[in-house]
């Protein structure tokens, strides 16, 4: 019997050392392991097929990170997204979103906007100066000046088709459905403007090209102010506080 | 009229139901005293206590239960979806309000052992004690110091929700009637430890049989023990543990077993969703004895039930080219992770060929599969497993039925085609 309990043991050492990592016939790699999100989030030979999907490549870590959380735990409500992701614990998230805030990817082409030049310049100066008299705020105070986002959290708004965009106004204007119950500046934020300026927004920000300067950029993007990151981390942690790894 | 006749019958039942509630609460017949370790105030003692408590709950997969998604673990919240209605379970932390602060030992054997909540009011079982029954008194005492031990959370949870007839709990003392037995695991003499260990384990804590087994529309088990049967309230099927067509592992060397197991991989098989949960969340950390005890005891399984694959298509030239069309598509989509020739990459990527997970007669599993993605459990042995994309999204429900049926008839697979309206009813219907 012990001879037997011993022999087990050799077998079961083979197949599964005490808590050695499996030994896989595939690439160790993260692109390999994300191959799942890729079907929707390609690169851009891609791109185009269902403008639903947002472009990930490139958006700071802790925001992807947040989201991906948000998604596996049923705050932001996304079910595809939610199956996908059940049961991975944060740290392979992370790990995740740590891999596609790496990859610098190219932008498709910008949707040249159709509106008469008022509503041109109207969503220029909300995007730029917000409207302060109705308590907007300009969107470049959180996207960052060249609105390609701000860590730690905040995403990049340019090479988005409009479609996406109006889609995501849509929800945080209507709340509840997609969004969950993220605390989420954008949400107090869409709700002021009217249906018209939300797409008026979204089609401007569609229609400006992503600069090749910014493309090159190395190096994290610009930081958004501390105050700002606590109110708009668009995440809760049991404790009341924002995630920031 | 039709209403009166109706209101009369649940009045009729739910007086059955409240007769049969008086006549259960006449003296009790104790299984086993209680053991004198859990008085002991020995330190070292509690702490043993609570680590052997801490690794059954684990292999009761409490948490898995009692947790929501990202939430604060043990506090409840989490939902399960049943055919009668949606249900969130309690807060089983010891928080004197939302959680079992107020509860004893006695409380926790009550629940485990005969299904009722602390006030002796009967519970669903939904909460598995239909299986937990079989549970010692001994370990059950261990999982309630284990318990005990964790920080208290406050949470109170929103109120299931059971559609009328069933909400009335004391409709369950008619289902425990007709359906219920309490009674501990009893170790069969004529066999060796191991194996009355892995029943021990497999009836009792492990809960195998709360999915794999069909249920009448009640929810009561119906077919025979570990029988498969499609989960109720999901569009899931779990397979016969008893058929070589389908999940029997009685040919498969123990060690094979063991890392299904424990990782929910083998060479043979790959795990998903409520399985792929059951190996992340508590099979996985069985140790090396119970590992072998439950492999042993799977193994010997009876091989009564030779459920069939389905009826294979006769290869016509008309099915040949259906099948073609799959081949296609497999070639462009699949073919980079699972094979030219549905070898799949060990560890990686599950081979199709000779998976009995794909040719089963039910294609639930598969089409789901194909439909959402997934990735293979996290273990401490694989810690980043790699993942199935989803398809729903981009490929048709015929073209999702094409590439299944072709996976289902080659490289010596051989089962039923697959139809447009299959692939429909899993998109559409329960999940
Ligand atoms: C398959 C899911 C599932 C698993 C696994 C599970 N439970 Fe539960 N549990 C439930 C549900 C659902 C209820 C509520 C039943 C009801 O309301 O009648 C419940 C109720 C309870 C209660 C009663 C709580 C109260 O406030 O009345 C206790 C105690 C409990 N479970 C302990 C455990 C322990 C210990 C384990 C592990 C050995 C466990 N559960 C595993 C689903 C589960
Ligand atoms: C929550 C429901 C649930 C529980 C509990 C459960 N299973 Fe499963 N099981 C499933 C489903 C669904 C499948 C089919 C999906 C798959 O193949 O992974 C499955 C598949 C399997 C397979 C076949 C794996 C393959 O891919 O061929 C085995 C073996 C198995 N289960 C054993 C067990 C054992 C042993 C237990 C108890 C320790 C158990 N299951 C508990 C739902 C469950
Ligand atoms: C990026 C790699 C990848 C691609 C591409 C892929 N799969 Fe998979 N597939 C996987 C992985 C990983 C699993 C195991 C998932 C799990 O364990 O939950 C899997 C599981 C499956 C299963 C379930 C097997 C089982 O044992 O239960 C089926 C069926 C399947 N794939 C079919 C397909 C089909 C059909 C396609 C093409 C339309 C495809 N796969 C494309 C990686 C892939």
């Amino acid at each position: 019997m012990k001879r037997l309990f011993l022999i087990f043991l050799l077998f079961s050492a083979l197949a599964v050392g005490a808590s050695e990592i499996l030994a896989a016939n595939a690439p160790d790699t993260m692109e390999e392991r994300v191959k799942p999100c890729i079907v929707c989030h390609g690169p851009e030979d891609k791109k185009g097929r269902d403008a639903y999907y947002p472009r990930i490549a490139g958006k700071p870590q802790g925001y992807l990170f947040n989201q991906l959380r948000n998604f596996r735990d049923g705050r932001r409500l996304y079910r595809p997204m939610a199956v996908l992701l059940e049961g991975l614990p944060d740290q392979y998230l992370w790990e995740m979103a740590m891999y596609f805030a790496s990859l610098k990817q190219a932008f498709p082409p910008p949707e040249p906007m159709k509106a008469p030049p008022a509503e041109i310049e109207l969503a220029r100066k909300l995007v730029t100066q917000g409207d302060p008299a109705r308590n907007i705020p300009a969107c470049v105070d959180c996207h960052g000046k060249a609105l390609m986002g701000t860590t730690p959290f905040i995403p990049g708004l340019l090479g988005l088709p409009r479609i996406y965009i109006m889609a995501q106004f849509g929800n945080w204007q209507h709340g509840g459905l997609i969004r969950g119950q993220t605390p989420d500046c954008m949400s107090e934020i869409a709700k002021k403007l009217t249906a018209n300026e939300a797409n008026i927004i979204a089609a401007w920000l569609a229609a400006q090209p992503v600069s090749e300067a910014l493309l090159k950029r190395e190096g994290p993007a610009p930081k958004l102010s501390d105050e700002l990151a606590r109110r708009c981390a668009s995440i809760v942690l049991h404790s009341g506080q924002p995630q920031s790894q | 009229m039709k209403h009166i006749a109706i209101a009369a019958a649940l009045a009729g039942l739910l007086g059955i139901g409240l007769f049969l509630a008086s006549a259960e609460t006449r003296p009790r017949i104790e299984e086993s005293e209680k053991p004198p370790t859990a008085t002991a105030d020995d330190m070292a003692v509690r702490q043993t206590l609570q680590a052997r408590g801490a690794y059954l709950s684990r292999i009761g997969n409490c948490m898995g239960c009692h947790t929501a998604q990202g939430g604060r673990p043990y506090a409840g919240g989490h939902r399960l979806d049943t055919s009668i209605g949606t249900f969130v379970t309690p807060n089983i932390t010891p928080d004197s309000e939302t959680g079992i602060g107020h509860w004893n030992e006695d409380d926790l054997w009550r629940a485990l052992h005969e299904g009722k909540g602390r006030q002796g009011a009967p519970l669903y079982p939904a909460f598995p004690y239909t299986e937990y029954t079989k549970v010692t008194r001994e370990d059950s005492d261990a999982i309630f110091a284990y318990l005990q031990s964790l920080p208290p959370v406050e949470q109170k949870n929103p109120p299931s929700e059971i559609r009328f007839p069933f909400n009335l709990r004391p409709l369950i003392y008619i289902w425990r009637a007709l359906y219920f037995e309490p009674g501990v695991y009893r170790p069969d003499a004529g066999k060796k430890d191991p194996w009355n260990r892995g029943a021990y384990l497999v009836q009792g804590l492990g809960h195998c049989n709360a999915c794999h087994t069909s249920r009448n529309p009640l929810g009561a088990s119906q077919g025979g023990l570990l029988g498969g049967g499609q989960i109720m309230g999901s569009n899931w099927y779990a397979p016969s543990l008893t058929s070589l067509q389908e999940a029997s592992t009685a040919d498969w060397p123990l060690h094979d077993i063991i890392q299904l197991l424990k990782t929910g991989l083998s060479s043979r098989a790959a795990t998903a969703g409520p399985m792929a949960d059951v190996v992340s969340q508590s099979l996985q950390h069985l140790d090396e004895q119970d590992a072998h005890a439950m492999a042993t005891y799977l193994k010997s399984l009876p091989q009564s039930d030779p459920r069939s694959r389905g009826v294979a298509p006769p290869l016509t030239e008309e099915v040949d080219k259906l099948l073609a069309r799959g081949g296609d598509i497999y070639k462009t989509l699949c073919e980079d992770c699972h094979g030219n020739l549905g070898q799949g990459r060990p560890n990686a990527y599950p081979a199709l060929a000779d998976n009995r997970g794909v040719t089963l007669a039910s294609p639930v599993n598969a089409i789901r599969s194909i439909l959402y993605g997934g990735y293979a459990p996290v273990t401490i042995n694989n810690p980043r497993p790699y993942g199935m994309p989803p398809f729903a999204q981009i490929l048709r429900d015929e073209e999702i039925a094409l590439v299944l049926s072709y996976i289902r008839n080659s490289w010596g697979n051989r089962g039923s085609l697959v139809t447009a309206i299959e692939v429909d009813r899993s998109r559409k219907g329960a999940q």
